[in-house]
């Protein structure tokens, strides 16, 4: 009895399972129809496949595949640090480079990652010195080790004393005193600087420069940059305690739009202004609810940065004339933004 | 004759059976497998050069791992044990600065400050009986916004002066951020410091009363005072233990790079904690060792170095990290399982 049973229910297993599997199919292929009847002759994902096909093929350069790791200072999953990552990958399949990533937000773990590349005999190095101190040491044993660097991002004061071939980026001091300015011609009287990172040295010295070129007061908010809840609270507090301050700046684009929010729950008429660009922001900028933004450029970074080192590698090529090569800052208003928007989409701006 | 045979059977069956006891036994099975597979998955995993990065990374955990290992053989933890190292590093750094004093000094001033907090920590713990968990993760965040207040104050920026120039710190730097080149192998003087500290923990849990006193607060805080264990005293020392080496990790990180920054060190107290569960010691205290505790760091060092050597997408750097760190510790709670059941 049970012995017969047991087979039995064996095979109608079987056949609901091939019922399953032949309904799931009968849907997919609708839903493959569906796709196939409805497709979009522009844009989508094919689109942004066809173009890497494109650039994957599109090998021009005759050098042999030379390696270039870059360790940066950044946290897991930052959309600035992705976009540097799009320009060098793409000046790496331009240039037949094999490009490694790394990072760590901890400086002694930034250096190991840079002493591991040393290990791997790599072609070329680009680092980030946000805290310099920390780099110096490894970044001699890169030289000594005959691997040419290039920093980027910050460091431009450090780069060429630790012997880095070039700096390429913006100068944080230069940013804000441009941010100074541009506040200045919009008339604002009172702005706030919202820092969402304690202790990065580069935030510091943006409101710095702000303060520096501005006509009217600036004020410092420190806010906890890995809890938007957080932010947005802090700055509503801040703008419904002062009515007088009319201008926001946050430091990185994620923020920007946390402090519309921020100010619409306060009630507070000031603008928001921002440094950094990506998708949002040059959404918010085309629609008027953000006043400016200032970018730096960060797949100019990337980009310049793997270049340069192929170029070096290549030519013994250098650019700058021993000084920082700056990729910012450039004041993006309302007018650049809907010409910007479609890069900020692809994640290239 | 018979006795002899029987005494030779003793011998060789509690040999045996210690090795199979010994809690460290599933983390070295685990290492030499995360080992074998790097060794295939990375081509320069297997270097000489690359050997010594991966052991300085091992260190720089493993010489926390020491003492918190301990102190979770002592039933307890510390959370505040990332940052402390931070604050260490700190209070050298601008006391020797500010005073214009030598580096030396500093250390000493930080040495004794560092005890401090360890102590304030045993202290609270034992006179409220709270759990250690809220009143280190209370120590964890004071300290984050002491160091970052302080340096801020003080300094006007959020990272310290560079103390290079100053007199000791030459010497200094050769006590805790020298290193020494054997060919092309660059080894990290914390590579001893962390061995030094591994045999030292391992002679005092495994050689002296002390040793007795922390498996004993451990296994049962009322039984071991029952039997007389004084517990405030050795819990207080085990914190004790970890400020100490947060000190000497704090002057490594600040000696090697002449500043410190004010915000670094949160989340490692995690690692330390990692670095001792897969080491073999219990959640719930009285059991594990400080090799363990070392084979732990070694397990994380390779993984977070050899998954850089073997050119993964960093991307997906933490769930590699985490999946390893997982496997490690099942192959480790396997091995033992075996090894009971074998015994």
């Amino acid at each position: 009895m049970d012995g017969r049973q047991v087979p039995e229910e064996g095979k109608e297993s079987v056949a609901s399972v091939e019922r399953r599997l032949r309904a799931v199919g009968a849907i997919m292929a609708a839903a493959l129809a569906a796709t196939a009847a409805g497709c979009s002759s522009t844009g989508g994902l094919r689109a942004e496949e066809r173009a890497k096909q494109a650039a994957a093929n599109g090998k021009v350069v005759t050098t042999p595949r030379w390696t270039v790791a870059m360790v940066t200072h950044s946290g897991a999953g930052d959309t600035f640090w992705d976009i540097v990552q799009n320009g060098a990958k793409q000046a790496a399949v331009k240039d037949n480079i094999n490009f490694l990533y790394s990072n760590s937000d901890q400086s002694d773990q930034q250096a190991q990652l840079v002493q591991a590349a040393i290990d791997q005999h790599v072609d070329g190095l680009i680092v980030t010195l946000a805290k310099p101190d920390a780099m110096k040491a490894v970044v001699a044993k890169a030289e000594r080790a005959g691997i040419p660097v290039i920093t980027i991002n910050s460091g431009a004061e450090e780069s060429k004393a630790f012997g880095a071939l070039t700096h390429v980026g913006q100068d944080e001091t230069i940013a804000g005193q441009a941010v100074g300015d541009a506040l200045d011609q919009r008339g604002r009287k009172h702005a706030l600087c919202v820092l969402h990172e304690q202790g990065n040295v580069g935030h510091e010295q943006r409101c710095a420069g702000v303060k520096q070129a501005f006509h009217g007061t600036v004020d410092n908010l420190y806010v906890n940059g890995t809890n938007m809840p957080d932010v947005q609270s802090a700055i509503q507090a801040k703008l419904a305690s002062d009515k007088s301050v009319d201008a926001v700046v946050t430091l990185g684009a994620p923020f920007a739009a946390t402090a519309v929010k921020a100010k619409q729950q306060a009630g507070s008429g000031a603008e928001i202004d921002t440094f950094d660009l990506n998708a949002q922001v040059a959404q918010g900028l085309s629609d008027g609810s953000l006043g400016f933004a200032v970018d730096q450029q960060p797949y100019l970074q990337g980009y310049e940065a793997v270049d340069l080192l192929w170029l070096y590698k290549y030519n013994r090529d250098g650019l700058g004339g021993g000084k920082p090569v700056l990729t910012g800052p450039q004041i993006v208003t309302k007018d650049d933004a809907d010409a910007l928007r479609q890069y900020t989409q692809r994640g290239t701006r | 004759m018979t006795e002899a045979t029987a005494d030779e059977r003793l011998v060789r069956r509690s040999l045996s059976r210690g090795l199979l006891a010994r809690p460290e036994l599933g983390s070295v099975v685990g290492a030499l497998a995360v080992l074998l597979f790097f060794s295939f998955a990375a081509d320069s995993f297997l270097q000489a050069s690359s050997l010594g990065t991966v052991l300085y990374a091992s260190s720089t955990i493993g010489i926390m791992a020491v003492p918190v290992a301990l102190l979770m053989i002592g039933g307890e933890f510390d959370l505040s044990a990332g940052v402390m190292v931070t604050t260490s590093a700190l209070v050298s750094s601008m006391f020797s600065y500010q005073m214009t004093a030598n580096v030396w000094v500093g250390v000493g001033v930080s040495l004794l400050v560092t005890l401090a907090i360890g102590f304030f920590n045993g202290f609270v713990l034992t006179r409220t009986k709270l759990p250690s968990f809220i009143i280190t993760l209370g120590t964890f965040l004071m300290l984050t916004g002491l160091n970052l207040g302080f340096t801020k104050l003080i300094s006007g920026t959020v990272s310290t002066k560079s103390i290079s120039d100053m007199e000791g710190f030459d010497s200094a730097r050769a006590v805790f951020a020298s290193h020494l080149t054997i060919g092309s192998v660059d080894l990290q003087i914390t590579i001893v410091w962390w061995l030094a500290l591994v045999a030292v923990a391992t002679w005092v849990l495994l050689r002296t009363r002390a040793g007795n006193w922390v498996f004993a607060v451990g296994g049962g805080a009322e039984a071991a005072r029952a039997v007389g264990v004084p517990v405030a005293r050795t819990k207080i020392g085990l914190y004790m233990a970890v400020a100490l080496c947060a000190w000497i990790s704090g002057q490594h990180l600040l000696l090697s790079f002449d500043v410190v920054q004010s915000g670094e060190g949160v989340g490692n107290e995690l690692l330390y904690i990692i670095a001792a569960v897969i080491g073999g010691c219990l959640m719930t205290g009285g059991y594990g060792s400080a090799i363990g505790s070392a084979v732990g760091a070694f397990i994380f060092g390779m993984t977070s170095k050899g998954i850089v050597y073997a050119q993964w997408n960093p991307d997906w750097f933490k769930f590699f990290l985490g999946a390893m760190l997982l496997l490690a510790t099942l192959l480790n709670h396997w091995v033992r399982k075996r090894a009971e059941a074998a015994a």
